[in-house]
């Protein structure tokens, strides 16, 4: 693996020789990845080299056939309940399409983790706060009230977004954050994710295939490709990468684009 | 900031009136988890500075703070506003300029006024029964449109018979009809078990065991036969029509048809309705024969009537009107049915959710409007005398 990265900092994340199996195909095999405290890390490959597969197995929704992962230095694989039920709550997950529970409202969704995880929190508190976060990443104070079938598929990402960030996490995993969404859309969220990554000090693990988004908003690059990850750094150190995945990717015309435009 | 994420320190607020300006000091960790105990000790601190009426504003000082999140954020803004309230102007000092972002991002989005209740209730209520009036009227409507759309593209098919989707009949014909042969007779079979078994210990009170013949024979012909596999085919087809349209209208495949030229209502709804106008009326003939032979089988065991006397009977004194009087109502059944199902399946919006609301939406219509039917069908009969 070509790490780039040079300088010593706290990896929040560990992964370390991970292997995922499917019946006879495998996804992953001795995947070894670090996410450093405060950086967004922009997770990329080609199509069925198990990006969000990564993703869900760091958040504990599949368990990898082999190899460990350590959050904040927590092995989550082997952990007691108790252990890890604490790191759980250090982290956000928001989905692809924003994954709000259908039956509440914008409000409500948000405030659905407090009301689990904290539930000694007075209600008018927990309304606010939630209002609070809605306003945060950038919907309007009336989507409060709004279900998620009345709201469009940009403004569900944010209130996703939103509920992610409701206990105040250390670390947010985003599937795809601008997937779907049209190039005003996706640029307002990179732009709202880089604002409130430096706003709250947040760490970001971001699945995307955007060039966009990867050139606007990721302090570092991993190229998951050939079942691990390939090379890991930052864009200019992609372009420099030699291998034919990699050289298509960041030098492809989509790519120049991306690079010219920002 | 997140460095010393979960470090204890429980959070403080220390209150000193005897300077000028009045010093808050806030202290430990300032994040969601302890904002219950923070929100306690910020109450205490206002009432305190009430309770002072410092002269020249407070000064919150921030420099004993290790740890701050938006919930702590929050709070302290909160916290501001309040003591403004009570006592003056509020300077924050000793914040580091990270935090100072964090604030200042946070103070960005701080939301107004909670929303004002809505209306009294009793008002709620009005609306609600007045809009529940108008969709059910615009229900009506849609569905006589949606009638009138089918009768007209069957009046085409006479005419023109090589229209017709004739693979999808024989493939609804099939899922509404033939599939259900073994739920319809098993179930008539048991509602003729269950009905002789009754009659018996009642008719035998009074020695006239024969006539749960003519029991079992009229309300299985004429009423329970033809209407409990109504019901059953409302709940196993309306729901089936329902999921299947509306799925295809959920994935925009009706639109898409539209755009093609091709027309839902021939291509969809004909075809389901033909089959089940088709299909009813055999279920319900083997309905009767199942209930029939339920009957007789049970009358036999209990009762020691005969099959042969069973038959002799029902021949004798049983009208064939009132089998015609069954048959007679199948048709129509299944019409509502299929109207039903077809229409709340496109009525189905562009979610999940509305296509399960829909779908037991049709069930309970379809059920319901089954027996309304039968109803109107039992004082139309009594009124012409049969």
């Amino acid at each position: 693996m070509t790490n780039v990265a040079g300088e010593m900092r706290e990896a929040v994340v560990e992964v370390r020789g991970l292997s995922t199996r499917f019946g006879d195909h495998v996804v992953h095999d001795g995947l070894d990845l670090d996410v450093y405290r405060g950086e967004v890390l922009g997770v990329v490959g080609g199509s069925g080299t198990g990006k969000s597969v990564l993703l869900r197995e760091i958040a504990g929704l599949m368990r990898p056939s082999a190899g460990t992962i350590r959050v904040f230095g927590t092995d989550v694989l082997d952990a007691p309940q108790e252990a890890r039920r604490a790191v759980e709550q250090r982290w956000g997950v928001m989905f692809q399409d924003g994954a709000l529970f259908s039956s509440l409202d914008v409000q409500q969704n948000v405030e659905a983790p407090m009301r689990e995880q904290l539930p000694e929190l007075a209600r008018a508190t927990r309304e606010a706060l939630a209002r609070l976060k809605v306003v945060m990443v950038g919907l309007p104070e009336n989507a409060c009230e709004k279900f998620p079938s009345e709201l469009s598929g940009g403004m569900r990402k944010r209130a996703g977004l939103a509920r992610a960030l409701a206990l105040d996490p250390e670390i947010v995993f985003l599937d795809e954050p601008t997937a779907g969404l049209d190039p005003i859309g996706a640029a307002a969220f990179d732009t709202l994710i880089r604002k409130l990554t430096d706003a709250l000090g947040l760490t970001v693990f971001l699945v995307t295939h955007d060039l966009d988004s990867l050139h606007a908003i990721c302090d570092r690059i991993a190229v998951l490709a050939e079942k691990r990850v390939l090379v890991t750094g930052t864009m200019t150190d992609m372009l420099k990468v030699d291998h034919p995945w990699v050289r298509e990717y960041f030098h492809g015309p989509r790519a120049r684009a991306a690079l010219a435009g920002g | 900031m997140n460095g010393q994420a979960f470090a204890d320190g429980f959070p403080t607020l220390e209150v000193d009136l005897g300077v000028r300006p009045a010093l808050l000091r806030l202290g430990g960790v300032l994040r969601i988890r302890h904002l219950p105990e923070l929100e306690t000790l910020g109450r205490g601190a206002a009432a305190q500075i009430a309770a002072g009426k410092p002269a020249e504003g407070i000064v919150l000082d921030m420099s004993q703070i290790h740890g701050l999140d938006t919930a702590g954020a929050w709070f302290v803004l909160s916290l501001a506003r309040r003591l403004e309230a009570e006592g003056g102007a509020v300077r924050f000092a000793g914040l580091s300029a990270q935090w100072q972002g964090l604030l200042d991002t946070v103070e960005a989005s701080l939301p107004g006024a909670p929303p004002q209740p809505g209306r009294p209730g009793f008002i709620c209520w009005l609306e609600h029964i007045g809009e529940a009036t108008s969709g059910a009227w615009r229900t009506c409507v849609e569905m006589s449109n949606l009638l009138g759309e089918i009768i007209v593209r069957c009046v085409g098919l006479v005419f023109n018979p090589l229209r017709l989707r004739w693979t999808a009949l024989v493939h609804h014909m099939q899922a509404v009809g033939f599939d259900a042969v073994p739920i319809v007779s098993l179930m008539a079979f048991l509602i003729g078990v269950v009905l002789a078994f009754q009659g018996a210990v009642q008719l035998r009170q009074f020695g006239a065991e024969i006539f749960v013949v003519d029991l079992i024979a009229i309300s299985i012909l004429r009423e329970l036969g033809i209407l409990l596999t109504a019901i059953i085919v409302a709940g196993r087809s309306a729901s089936a029509f329902t999921a299947a349209i509306g799925s295809m209208k959920m994935r925009e495949e009706i639109d898409a048809m539209r755009t093609l030229g091709l027309d839902p209502v021939s291509v969809l709804i004909v075809p389901r309705v033909l089959a089940l106008v088709i299909m009813l009326p055999i279920l319900g003939f083997i309905a009767d024969l199942a209930g029939l032979i339920g009957g007789a089988l049970m009358s036999w065991i209990t009762l020691g009537v005969s099959p042969e006397m069973f038959v002799a009977r029902l021949w004798d004194d049983t009208d064939v009107w009132q089998f015609v009087i069954g048959m007679v109502k199948a048709p129509f059944f299944a019409l509502t049915i299929a109207l039903v199902g077809c229409y709340e399946g496109l009525k189905v919006e562009g979610n999940a959710e509305s296509l399960g609301a829909r779908t037991s939406r049709s069930v309970v219509e379809a059920i319901f409007l089954v027996i309304v039917l039968d109803a109107v069908f039992s004082i139309f009969f009594a009124l012409v005398g049969k």
